[in-house]
C-alpha cells in the first residue's frame, strides 16, 4: 500500500491519494497512513501516467542503440506508463510472431506497458497488406498500425488498409510524406534556409497533401485515421477542416516540433536532423495553437535512438531522429504550460487521456478517482533539470536538448500501483530481468 | 419466360415452379434411360467466353437429356482478340438457327447485351461479377432438400463477396423465397454499397455462426476466394495490392475450420459452389464431412438446368407475360 | 388448379351443363370396370395400374382399391405424367410438370393398364406410350377410361370403357371427382373456342 501525501491531482486542490494493490483506493485529506509507504507530495502535480503513441525501441535489430528494456526505463523516467513501439524494427513487425516478441520483452522489463505497433504493409514496402488481423488477434493485441518511417503512399493500399482494420477497432497511423514530393534524400524544410545551406528540401506540401488525401479516404471508408508527427501550419488547417466535417481523424505532434525551429540547422549538426524536419517559427506557433485547441490530439515523442556512427556524417547522410522519452514532459511544460496555452488538465489530456483513447489502451489515461487503475505520474513543477546526454537511460544519446535546462522533474511513476520510478530514479522492476 | 438473365427476374412463384420442375427432372437421373423428348429438334448452343468445364458440362448434359441438340462454342480468345465485336460473335452464332444460347462471359452485363441483340432465348451462365442465376437456383434446390421450405430460414454466405456473382444471385433469390441472409466477409471483400442490399452483413464469422449476429443459422454457403485476390508475388500479379494480406490470415479469420463447423447446429448443411480451395476458405473436415452437400449441388445443377431449359425453350414463342398456365389436359 | 374442369357442380348447373353420370352412377361404373379387369386379366396377377394426372391418378387408385376388395389381390399402383411427351409443347406456353411415380416392383414384364378420365383424340395416350417406353418394358399395355367421347385422331382404342359418350367436337366433357372437385359426376357443357383435343 502506498500513500501519496499532499499531492495536487491535475493541479487542483491538495489532497492525499492512497493506492492499494493496483488501484486507487482512497482520495481525501489527512488519510490514515497506517501500514502504507508514504510519499510526501508537497503539493506536487499528480498526473495520469503518460502514454506515448510513437516510440522506437529498436529491438529486434538495433540493440546497440536501444532495447525494449532500456527504452522502457527512459519512458518510466519520463513519466510514461505506456508506450507504443513502432514497427520499423529488423525484422519488421509485420506479423504476430514479432509483435508478440516485443510485447513479451516489455512484460519482462516490467517498467511500462509496451504496446507493439504493427506494420501496415509487409516489410514496410508499401505494396501488400501485412497480417493485420493476426496481429490484432495476437497476445500483443495490436490496435495501432503504422509504416512509420515510410509513408503509405499508394492510395489503393491506404484505402484497403483503412477498410481492413475496421473489424478490429484499430487505427492506421500515417507518416505523411509523399515520396514523390519529398524523397528519402529530403532533409531540411524547403525554404530560404535550405536554399542557402544547399540541403535537399522537404516541402510542407509533401505532408499536407497526404493528410488531405487520407482524411478524404477516411471519410469515404468510414474509418479512423491517425496522423503522426504533424509539422506544418498547413497540416493543422487541413485537420481542423476535417474535424469540422466530422471525419474521424486524430493527430499527434512531437515535443521537438513544439520548441525547435529549422534555424538550428545552420551549423549542419545532424543532432537536429529529424523526419519530418524542423520548421520555421510560424509553423511552431501554429502547432502550439493546434495542440492547445485540440485540433492536435496528442503529444507523441517519436523517440528515435541512433548510434553515434549513424549520426557522425554530413547532414544529408546522417540518420533521422532524436531521443524524446525523458525530455517530453519538460518540453511540453515549457512550451505549453508555462506559456498558459494548456493547464495541467489539458496537459494530462494531450499526454495521457487522448493517446490512450486513440490506442484503445484500457487502464491508462483514466481519471484520478477511486477504483481506477493506479497508473500515475508525480511531477515537481518547481524544479528544472539539466539535460545531460550521458545521464539519460537510453543507450543512445542523440538528444537535441543537450545542455538545456528543462522545467519539471518526474519524481515518481506508478504502473498499476507499483512504483517504477521513485525519487527520480528507477525503482525495483517486477519481471524476470532488471532494467539497465 | 423468354430469357433467364438475372435471379432478380424471378418471382417467388416462378422460382417455386422452377424448383418443383427440377424435382421431377431430378427423378430422371435415377432412370436407366435418361432421356426426355421435351426439347427434341431444338438446338442449344453453349456460348462460353470464359472457361468453365463444370457449368458447361452441366448445361450440356441437361440439354442432351431433354433430347436437344447441344453444341459447345468456346468463344474465349476468338472474338475480342481477333477484333470481332461481341455483337458480331453473338449474331453469327445465332444465325446458325439456334433456339437458345447459354452464355457465360467475364464482363458483367455482357449476357444482357447478347440478349438484346439476338432473337433466340438467352440463358445467363455467369456474367462477370454480376449474376449466376442457375447457380442460385441449384443452391436453393439443394437447400430446400436439406432444410425444407426456405421462408424464414437463415442462410449465411461467406467469402469474396465483392467479386462473386454467385453471392449476388443467391442474395436476390433467397430473399425472394423469403429466407434471411447474412453476408460475412472482411471489409475489403464486401461489395460496394452492400449496406443497401436486402440482407445483413457482418465481419465476424464466429459470432455469426454462433447465432449472435442474426440468430440461429440454418445453412452456410462458403464461396471461393481466388488466390489472385491476395496480392504480391504469390498471386501472379506482382505489384498489385491484394484485398487480403496472406492466405493464412484469411483462413484464420474466415475459413470454415473444424472449430467453426462445431458452432453450427447439427443439421445445418455446408454448401460450396466449387471449385474448393481446401485449407483456405474451407477445411477438409468441412468439405468432406457429413454436413457437406457439395456433391448434391452438382447433381442438382443438372436437374435445375433441365428445368430452366424446359421453362425457357420448350413452350410457344412468348407473346404473353412470363408465367405458367394450367391447361386442362 | 385452373381450367374449366375444376368448376364446381353448382357452377355447372349455372352454365346449363347436362349431367351424364351422377355420383352413384360413377361408382357403379368403376365397380364394373374393376370386375372387367379382374376377368380379362384372369385375377389381376402381375398387373399394374398407372393413372395419368390429374384425374386419372385418382381413378386408378379407386380401381386398385376395388380390385383388391373384389379379387382379394393387390395390383401395383403408380402415376405417369406425360407433360414432357406431349406433341403440342411448342404450341402452348410451358406447362408445369406432374409427378411420375413408379409402383413398387416397377413395370418391367408387367401388364400395365393406363387409366385416364376421358379418351378423345388419343394423343394423350400416344404420349403415355412414349413415356412408358422410357420407364421400362411392360409385357403388355391396356387402357381403361371413364369416358370415351369419340373423335379419335390416332389409331388408339380403350380396353375398358366406363361409358361411351357421343359428343360434338366442340362440346366439353367435364369430369368431377371428389378428390379434385369436391363431388363426383360427369356432365357435358358448351364448348370453348379452343376445345383442347385429347
Amino acid at each position: 500500500m502506498i500513500l501519496l501525501r499532499e499531492v495536487s491531482p491535475l493541479g487542483g486542490e491538495r489532497t492525499d491519494v492512497r493506492i492499494d494493490g493496483s488501484a486507487i483506493a482512497e482520495i481525501g485529506v489527512n488519510l490514515d497512513a497506517a501500514g502504507a509507504q508514504v510519499i510526501e507530495g508537497h503539493g506536487m502535480i499528480l498526473l495520469p501516467g503518460l502514454v506515448d503513441l510513437h516510440t522506437h525501441l529498436r529491438e529486434p535489430g538495433r540493440e546497440d542503440t536501444e532495447t525494449v528494456a532500456t527504452g522502457s526505463a527512459a519512458a518510466a523516467l519520463g513519466g510514461f506508463t505506456a508506450v507504443h513501439a513502432m514497427a520499423n524494427t529488423n525484422p519488421v513487425a509485420d506479423n504476430a510472431e514479432i509483435v508478440d516478441l516485443v510485447h513479451k520483452l516489455g512484460e519482462q522489463a516490467g517498467l511500462v506497458d509496451v504496446r507493439p505497433v504493427g506494420a501496415v504493409s509487409k516489410g514496410l514496402a508499401g505494396e501488400q497488406l501485412a497480417e493485420i488481423g493476426s496481429m490484432a488477434r495476437s497476445a500483443a493485441g495490436v490496435r495501432v498500425f503504422s509504416d512509420d518511417g515510410r509513408c503509405v503512399s499508394d492510395a489503393r493500399l491506404m484505402r484497403r488498409a483503412l477498410e481492413y482494420v475496421k473489424p478490429f477497432d484499430a487505427v492506421i497511423a500515417q507518416h505523411a510524406q509523399d515520396p514523390r514530393l519529398a524523397d528519402h534524400g529530403a532533409c531540411a524544410h524547403e525554404g530560404e534556409l535550405s536554399g542557402r545551406l544547399g540541403l535537399p528540401g522537404w516541402p510542407g506540401v509533401a505532408e499536407e497533401s497526404v493528410i488531405a488525401r487520407d482524411v478524404m479516404l477516411a471519410a469515404h471508408t468510414g474509418s479512423r485515421l491517425h496522423v503522426c508527427h504533424v509539422s506544418t501550419a498547413g497540416s493543422v488547417e487541413v485537420l481542423r477542416w476535417a474535424k469540422a466535417r466530422g471525419i474521424d481523424v486524430t493527430a499527434e505532434v512531437t515535443p521537438h516540433h513544439l520548441l525547435l525551429t529549422c534555424e538550428l540547422l545552420t551549423g549542419y549538426d545532424p543532432i537536429f536532423k529529424v523526419n519530418p524536419p524542423l520548421r520555421p517559427e510560424p509553423d511552431v506557433q501554429a502547432l502550439r495553437a493546434g495542440l492547445a485547441d485540440g485540433t492536435i490530439d496528442a503529444v507523441a515523442t517519436d523517440h528515435a535512438p541512433h548510434a553515434p556512427h549513424d549520426k557522425d556524417h554530413a547532414f544529408a547522410d546522417a540518420a533521422f531522429g532524436m531521443l524524446g522519452l525523458q525530455t517530453a514532459l519538460g518540453v511540453v511544460i515549457e512550451t505549453m504550460v508555462r506559456t498558459g496555452a494548456l493547464d495541467w488538465a489539458g496537459l494530462a489530456d494531450r499526454m495521457s487521456v487522448r493517446p490512450a483513447a486513440i490506442g484503445r489502451l484500457r487502464g491508462h489515461g483514466r481519471p484520478i478517482a477511486v477504483g481506477e487503475p493506479a497508473n500515475l505520474t508525480l511531477l515537481d513543477p518547481a524544479v528544472d533539470w539539466l539535460v545531460d546526454p550521458a545521464g539519460l537511460a537510453s543507450i543512445a544519446s542523440n538528444t537535441p536538448f543537450a545542455g538545456r535546462r528543462l522545467p519539471g522533474q518526474v519524481r515518481a511513476t506508478f504502473l498499476r500501483g507499483r512504483p517504477t520510478v521513485l525519487d527520480g530514479t528507477l525503482g525495483e522492476p517486477a519481471g524476470e530481468r532488471g532494467a539497465r | 419466360m423468354k430469357h433467364l438473365l438475372s435471379a432478380a427476374d424471378l418471382t417467388a412463384e416462378t422460382a417455386g415452379q422452377l424448383l418443383d420442375t427440377a424435382e421431377q427432372m431430378d427423378a430422371i437421373q435415377a432412370r436407366e434411360v435418361k432421356k426426355l423428348p421435351a426439347l427434341r429438334g431444338r438446338t442449344v448452343v453453349n456460348l462460353f467466353f470464359e472457361d468453365s468445364t463444370r457449368t458447361r458440362s452441366s448445361f450440356e448434359i441437361a440439354g442432351k437429356w431433354l433430347s436437344a441438340d447441344v453444341i459447345n462454342v468456346s468463344a474465349k480468345g476468338s472474338s475480342v482478340s481477333k477484333g470481332e465485336s461481341l455483337r458480331d460473335t453473338a449474331l453469327t452464332v445465332a444465325a446458325l438457327g439456334v433456339d437458345a444460347l447459354v452464355v457465360r462471359h467475364n464482363a458483367s452485363g455482357a449476357v444482357q447485351r447478347v440478349a438484346d441483340w439476338v432473337g433466340c432465348h438467352v440463358i445467363n451462365a455467369g456474367d462477370g461479377t454480376h449474376e449466376h442465376p442457375t447457380q442460385a437456383l441449384l443452391d436453393a434446390f439443394t437447400l430446400r432438400r436439406h432444410v425444407g421450405e426456405l421462408a424464414g430460414r437463415h442462410v449465411v454466405i461467406v467469402g469474396d463477396l465483392a467479386h462473386s456473382r454467385v453471392a449476388r444471385s443467391n442474395v436476390l433469390l433467397l430473399r425472394t423465397l423469403g429466407a434471411e441472409v447474412t453476408l460475412v466477409a472482411p471489409p475489403t471483400l464486401m461489395p460496394a454499397g452492400v449496406a443497401g442490399w436486402n440482407c445483413q452483413t457482418s465481419w465476424d464469422l464466429d459470432a455469426t455462426l454462433a447465432g449472435k449476429v442474426a440468430g440461429d443459422v440454418d445453412a452456410v454457403m462458403m464461396l471461393r476466394v481466388q488466390r489472385e485476390r491476395m496480392g504480391g508475388a504469390g498471386s501472379g500479379r506482382a505489384g498489385e495490392v491484394g484485398y487480403f494480406p496472406t492466405e493464412r490470415e484469411y483462413a484464420l479469420g474466415y475459413g470454415l475450420s473444424p472449430d467453426r463447423l462445431a458452432l453450427l447446429p447439427d443439421r445445418a448443411p455446408v454448401l460450396h459452389p466449387g471449385p474448393m480451395n481446401r485449407g483456405l476458405e474451407i477445411s477438409s473436415a468441412a468439405a468432406d464431412g457429413d454436413r457437406s452437400v457439395v456433391l448434391d449441388q452438382v447433381r442438382a445443377g443438372v436437374a435445375v438446368r433441365m428445368a430452366v431449359l424446359y421453362h425457357v425453350v420448350a413452350g410457344a414463342p412468348e407473346t404473353a407475360p412470363a408465367g405458367l398456365i394450367e391447361v386442362s389436359a | 388448379m385452373a381450367g374449366s374442369d375444376t368448376a364446381t357442380p353448382s357452377d355447372r348447373s349455372i352454365r346449363g351443363d347436362k349431367s351424364v353420370l351422377q355420383s352413384d352412377d360413377l361408382s357403379r361404373v368403376l365397380d364394373r370396370i374393376a370386375h372387367q379387369i379382374l376377368e380379362k386379366t384372369r385375377g389381376g396377377n402381375d398387373v399394374v395400374l398407372l393413372g395419368i394426372p390429374t384425374r386419372g391418378e385418382f381413378l386408378a387408385r379407386r380401381l386398385a382399391e376395388r380390385i383388391a376388395t373384389f379379387g382379394s389381390t393387390g395390383v401395383g399402383l403408380g402415376t405417369l405424367d406425360i407433360t414432357l411427351y406431349r406433341d403440342d409443347l411448342r404450341s402452348h406456353a410451358v406447362r408445369p410438370l406432374g409427378h411420375t411415380v413408379e409402383p413398387a416392383g416397377g413395370i418391367d414384364g408387367k401388364l400395365v393398364i393406363l387409366v385416364d378420365d376421358v379418351l378423345f383424340s388419343g394423343r394423350t395416350i400416344r404420349a403415355a406410350l412414349d413415356a412408358l417406353t422410357d420407364l421400362g418394358r411392360p409385357r403388355a399395355v391396356q387402357l381403361a377410361v371413364l369416358i370415351d367421347r369419340g373423335h379419335r385422331q390416332l389409331p388408339i382404342r380403350a380396353d375398358y370403357v366406363g361409358k361411351n359418350l357421343p359428343t360434338s367436337a366442340t362440346e366439353q366433357v367435364l369430369v368431377s371427382l371428389t378428390e379434385t372437385d369436391g363431388a363426383d359426376g360427369v356432365s357435358i357443357g358448351p364448348g370453348t373456342v379452343a376445345g383442347g383435343a385429347r
